[in-house]
């Protein structure tokens, strides 16, 4: 599979050279790595940055995972910037994608608006409280529960169970109040799919939660939304992967506005970052088509804990 | 012939918005980004010092830069880094616009518990927006 081995290649060359530019700043205390950052041509992260998110942009869509839950371990793990500014551009990474992806989504009846709606709104309302926790609590404390999360969601990768049409009985009372069902048609059967979903307040109560660590850290939330919606609510897969990528789009909108509002957004950071992982997401998307991606969702796993286990040493002091 | 699933009304109008805005919305991203990065407007930090600023906490960013937050980079917009920010509150208000677009729809179809929440989410949003929400710091 020449496409997959060229993915691959690329990802290690990538992870490679993040680490390299980590090493070369792991040693030297802040004032010294601002001073070496500041020999080095002003010109060189932006576009390091660029090369980097538009090779998480390919593996995203292969690994299926959003953009911000890469971007801000690597990045923040791996680059100069400091945490606030790279969490308020993984927002705005992850609000790009989810905006990109919203409107075909909604228009094929993939994405759920009567699904997203309740949700968004307790999800959105909760990033915001989670966005100001996550600028007022000490960089190492959120740096050392970053890691934890993210090495939280390598298990969850691993573990999750996934569930095509899962098996609804019985829909509950609130989503039957709701009226929170719908209908959609999968291409690979033909077939139209009449879904609905139980366990609803149970579902609302852990976006609660989904929201917080959202904003908190930056990630997007789609690792979250997902196993939620289609394991815990039983919405079809495909609806839960449709609906919790458009609500991506409502929940990092409200996060985006405090990290912007409180000054954590660098436009040198954010526009290649999005520009970068926008059209890594295209290729992706290509490669997508002519390849078995089995193999990446391990390249994921193995970025995603790397970068976790190096945010954790991080936040408690051990790899500086 | 193949039997096509359409969308509700308010999903479709909330899509067509949200197309419109996504385009428009990276569209002055990427000119405002080309304008800052070829240098045609000066920026208020020049970008020599960046290096030197980015790993800085954002309250020590702030207080060294001497920027203001909050909604004072729009008048700043003839500094080439405050451009951006035009494309970037565009990008976080087309959600806002896409649900108000749809309230009078839920309404028509006497839908009122979606017709509130959509007001509801209008609300958390623009309180997000409105730069009233501070955060203490670190």
């Amino acid at each position: 599979m020449p496409a997959l081995k060229r993915v691959a290649v690329v990802v290690v060359a990538a992870i490679i050279v993040a680490a390299l530019c980590s090493m070369a700043f792991a040693e030297a205390p802040v004032k010294e790595v601002v001073a070496k950052a500041s020999t080095v041509p002003w010109w060189v992260w932006p576009l390091s940055l660029f090369v980097l998110t538009f090779v998480l942009g390919v593996v995203a869509v292969l690994g299926g995972v959003g953009g911000g839950v890469l971007f801000v371990p690597i990045v923040g793990g791996f680059f100069p910037f400091h945490l606030d500014f790279v969490r308020g551009a993984g927002l705005l990474v992850a609000l790009a994608g989810a905006l990109a992806a919203g409107p075909g989504l909604l228009k094929k009846g993939m994405a759920n608006l009567r699904l997203a709606l309740p949700v968004g709104l307790i999800a959105s309302a909760c990033a915001i409280v989670g966005a100001m926790i996550g600028l007022a609590l000490p960089t190492n404390v959120v740096q050392t529960a970053l890691g934890i999360t993210i090495l939280g969601i390598v298990g969850i990768i691993i573990k999750a169970k996934k569930s095509e049409y899962p098996d609804v009985a019985v829909a509950d009372p609130l989503s039957t109040a709701l009226r929170i069902t719908g209908v959609y048609h999968e291409v690979s059967t033909g077939e139209d799919i009449n879904w609905k979903v139980h366990r609803t307040p149970l579902g609302l109560a852990l976006f609660i939660i989904i929201g917080v660590m959202a904003g908190m850290f930056g990630l997007g939330a789609g690792w979250a939304n997902v196993p939620v919606l289609n394991i815990l609510m039983g919405a079809p897969l495909k609806v839960a992967v449709s609906s919790s990528k458009f609500l991506l789009s409502i929940t990092d909108t409200s996060a985006a506005w405090i990290y912007v509002n409180n000054g954590a957004v660098l436009p040198m950071m954010v526009v290649p970052s999005i520009i970068g992982i926008m059209l890594g997401s295209m290729v992706g998307v290509r490669i997508l088509a002519k390849t078995k991606p089995a193999a990446v969702r391990y390249i994921v796993i193995i970025m995603l804990f790397f970068a976790g286990s190096r945010a954790l040493l991080k936040g408690l002091g051990i790899w500086n | 012939m193949e039997k096509k699933v359409v969308a509700t009304e308010e999903q479709l109008r909330y899509a067509v918005l949200l197309s419109y805005g996504m385009k428009i919305g990276m569209a002055m991203l990427l000119i405002s980004f080309a304008i800052y990065a070829l240098g045609i407007l000066p920026p208020f930090v020049p970008v020599d010092d960046l290096p030197k600023l980015w790993s800085m906490p954002v309250h020590e960013y702030l207080e060294t830069t001497h920027i203001h937050p909050g909604w004072t980079w729009l008048t700043m917009l003839n500094k080439g880094d405050f451009l951006n920010f035009l494309g970037v509150a565009f990008l976080g208000g087309v959600t806002v616009l896409c649900f108000l677009a749809i309230i009078p729809i839920l309404i028509r179809k006497k839908d009122y518990v979606y017709a509130l929440i959509a007001a509801l989410e209008v609300t958390v949003l623009i309180l997000a927006a409105s730069g009233i929400l501070k955060s203490g710091g670190h």
